[in-house]
């Protein structure tokens, strides 16, 4: 209730708890009231017989109060009796039984009071038991109308439109069978008969609408199966006592020669028989039912944890089909907002769509509407009533992507109040399964572009860029640049160059294998060797064989290095070095304008991992002179494939070289790897690639 | 990318590789090279239609020499194409492993080893 004044303004509100509760106390009033006339009425007639007094009164009156309180009784049990729901089922029964109990009492009473007095004169007397009688007519009509309440109340669970329809049809041929009953028809005459067919053709019709049973556990079928019953014994409890008075011929108005009564009784009993043997045969499986309940759960669970392989739409479709066949909505509609909004609609058109958002009352859907959902979830709430010419309820459940409201999953249905808590339920596990999978594809799309993974590649990138010199050493007999890019975030190339002796420089280009993580950890250690072996003027042949050695010991089998070490004494003009199975540098000969390939044979660095390898260690010296140039490259530039499938080749580059030997060292750097660019167009690079550059002055 | 075939042929496994070999490829040669290697037969490797192998590749190749050498087992390729002799011989293969131009000269080189 608390929650409900927030849903209405406080005025809406208040009337509406007034006059609920003023109908309740005007029906309760009306009926003692009919009560007292109809007794007062009755015997009054009785007396008049009796004393043969001359009074115009009609025998209409008593009958026509016993038909207010009749109407009365009915109006207040209609206010008093909630709607069913699968928690309240038993307690449905619960007050079926309690009334049932009380009334009971009061009958026996009246059965004691006739034991007692036996056949005294005051047992005797017509007022006594006219007067007894309209007690028991009292306690009747309670029992009866509040347990046909019920009834309706659990045939009405989970109702249909057609169902609706059959009861309504079914409540004015009781009305007409009341007013039928004013014209005092007999037991058993051919009116009652024709009318007591009729009203039991319907009931049996009707009896037949137990959904509630299933929703039952094993224990509450056995108390419902007790409360019917017991509910049965008050009855025919009843029905004894009636005939009993029935037969001392001195009624003046006998309650079994109403219809009304007797299709009452005949409808409750039938109900509560085949009740209690719908329970019965649903006794074993309801195990198997609750099982099967547990299972659903479970997978639910479990499909959770699994990521659908499904695609969104597909997903969509899944939900909506599933979600209206469990409550067999008439109309549906499903909106997802992401970068394209989608608005999927079943047995709906799309203009219905703005009509019915607009006829919702309650807030808390309007909100889930107007995606401003950000409270707990509550499943009752989410059941509304809509003012619109073709739906009249409406479940909306809001779709929930990591908190966000994602979208929103519309149920409709012709009737009102055709939906119920179980059947949100089910939908919100639809919905939180179809959610979990839509946010499994958000979570593959991030993935794809992981924030956290990239920040991890951008510090092994910026750690690997300080592996490789951030200023080439060098003199005035000579200038040097470099140029290197890896194909990934780290790569696998490195180049450095170190002055272990004033004019003495030792120069090293290596193209570690495989590229990627694996190949930068290589090229770190080849950084570190190169550090700690040639910080010495030893010639180059022996800082290869010493790297061989080094490397066997710490690279892994299928992996290696190749390299190209230079020795430079810019004192003697002489440039000596070893290739160690890298792609041959070029030497360019200015006197000549000629390039030469340094393809001396060699062995790449960890393929041989023993002092064998030494034999394959060739140094090799030269002499150069002003203008000369070197050209040291890895395999990225000329293995690099054009999106024919063409290579660049060494032809390529020598070619590019001699285009641009005339030009400052970083224009000519900067010229060679646009000529590859040039050739690759928009061909990624799928290989680290490295530039050296040597110009002697 | 790849395509290997491996089948026995009397005295030896014959390893034919069609495509490319790069870093993901080359997974699909180092398990042919294994079960030829268990196997305890001289290898004849197939290159004629290999167009392309990276350093990965290579590298695969590289990782056998040792074993193979260990045990005594013969392995002689063939059928190189001029790009992918050049990558072998630029690194030095050459020097370790016995490289035929035809299958014929290859077979004649393990029978006489």
């Amino acid at each position: 209730m608390g929650m409900a004044f927030l849903l209405y303004p406080t005025h809406v509100f208040l009337s509406r708890m007034v006059s609920r509760k003023l109908k309740i106390r005007l029906s309760l009033l009306a009926g003692i009231l009919s009560w007292l006339l109809f007794t007062f009425f009755d015997l009054y007639l009785l007396f008049v017989e009796k004393y043969q007094i001359n009074v115009d009164l009609s025998g209409l009156l008593p009958q026509t109060f016993l038909t207010t309180m009749v109407v009365s009784v009915l109006f207040y049990y209609r206010y008093t009796v909630t709607k069913a729901d699968s928690i309240n089922f038993i307690d449905l029964l619960w007050q079926v039984f309690v009334t049932g109990l009380v009334t009971t009492i009061g009958s026996l009473i009246i059965r004691l009071f006739f034991y007692v007095f036996g056949n005294s004169a005051i047992s005797e007397n017509p007022f006594t038991i006219n007067f007894l009688y309209h007690i028991l007519i009292g306690l009747v009509v309670i029992y009866l109308v509040s347990t046909f309440v019920v009834w309706k109340r659990l045939i009405q669970y989970q109702k249909s439109k057609n169902l609706i329809q059959l009861w309504t049809l079914f409540e004015y041929v009781l009305l007409g069978s009341l007013i039928f009953d004013l014209f005092g028809n007999k037991f058993l005459s051919v009116n009652f008969n024709a009318a007591l067919i009729i009203l039991g053709g319907l009931a049996l019709i009707l009896a037949f609408n137990l959904k509630w049973i299933a929703y039952l556990n094993f224990k509450q079928k056995w108390k419902s199966i007790l409360f019917i019953l017991l509910s049965g014994i008050y009855v025919y409890h009843f029905l004894l006592n009636l005939i009993s008075f029935s037969q001392t011929n001195a009624l003046n108005i006998d309650l079994l020669d109403r219809v009304y009564f007797v299709a009452l009784f005949f409808f409750i009993i039938l109900y509560a028989a085949i009740a209690i043997l719908v329970t019965l045969f649903n006794l074993p499986t309801s195990s198997v039912f609750e099982r099967k309940l547990q299972e659903a759960i479970d997978f639910q669970k479990l499909s959770q944890s699994i990521p659908a392989g499904q695609s969104a739409e597909q997903i969509y479709d899944i939900l909506l089909e599933s979600s209206m066949s469990a409550v067999f909505a008439d109309g549906a509609w499903l909106e997802i907002r992401d970068i394209e909004d989608t608005l999927i609609t079943r047995d709906l058109p799309e203009e219905a769509v703005i009509d019915i958002k607009a006829s919702v009352r309650q807030e808390y859907i309007r909100d889930i509407l107007e995606y401003r959902f950000n409270k707990d979830f509550l499943s009752q709430k989410v059941i509304g009533a809509i003012n619109h010419p073709d739906y009249k309820s409406i479940i909306a459940v809001p779709i929930m992507v990591k908190n966000e409201q994602k979208g929103i999953l519309v149920l409709l249905q012709e009737v009102g109040d055709a939906f119920n808590r179980e059947m949100v339920e089910i939908i919100s596990t639809f919905v939180s399964q179809a959610s979990i999978s839509l946010e499994n594809f958000q979570l593959i799309g991030e993935a794809i572009e992981n924030e956290r993974y990239k920040e991890q590649l951008k510090i092994a990138n910026s750690v690997q860029k300080s592996l490789l010199p951030s200023s080439l050493r060098h003199n005035e007999c000579f200038d040097i640049v470099a140029y290197s890019m890896a194909a990934d975030e780290v790569g696998g190339d490195y180049y450095d160059i170190i002055e272990p002796e004033t004019g003495i420089f030792n120069l090293i280009v290596g193209d570690v294998s495989g590229k990627g993580t694996s190949a930068a950890f290589n090229m770190a250690q080849m950084k570190g060797i190169f550090h700690s072996l040639a910080q010495n003027t030893n010639p180059p042949e022996v800082f290869v064989r010493q790297a061989n050695a080094a490397l066997s010991r710490c690279l892994e089998k299928s992996s290696f290095i190749t390299a190209m070490y230079f020795q430079i004494d810019t004192m003697a003009n002489e440039l000596s070095y070893v290739r160690a199975g890298h792609c041959p540098a070029l030497f360019y000969s200015n006197s000549s304008r000629i390039i030469s390939d340094l393809n001396e044979d060699g062995l790449g660095l960890g393929i041989l991992r023993n002092s064998e390898y030494d034999q394959y260690v060739k140094q090799h010296t030269a002499t150069y002179q002003s203008g000369d140039l070197l050209l040291l490259y890895t395999d990225g530039i000329t293995e690099a494939k054009n999106s024919d499938g063409i290579q660049y080749g060494t032809e390529r580059l020598r070619t590019s070289l001699l285009n641009h030997i005339d030009e400052p060292l970083n224009d000519l750097k900067t010229g060679l790897i646009d000529d590859l660019m040039k050739f690759l167009k928009d061909k990624k690079l799928d290989d680290d690639y490295t530039l050296t550059v040597v110009r002697f002055n | 990318m790849v395509e290997i075939n491996a089948i026995t042929q009397g005295e030896h496994e014959l390893i034919s590789v069609k495509g490319e070999i790069d870093a993901s490829s080359s997974i699909e040669l180092d398990n042919a090279l294994k079960e030829a290697a268990e196997s305890g037969k001289k290898i004849l490797i197939d290159l004629q239609e290999l167009d392309y192998i990276s350093s990965a590749g290579l590298g695969v190749f590289i990782s056998y020499l040792e074993d193979l050498k260990k045990n005594n087992t013969q392995l002689v390729i063939f059928g190189l194409q001029e790009k992918v002799q050049e990558v072998f011989s630029i690194l030095g293969l050459q020097h370790l492993m016995t490289i035929a131009d035809s299958k014929q000269e290859a077979e004649q080189l393990l029978n006489e080893a």
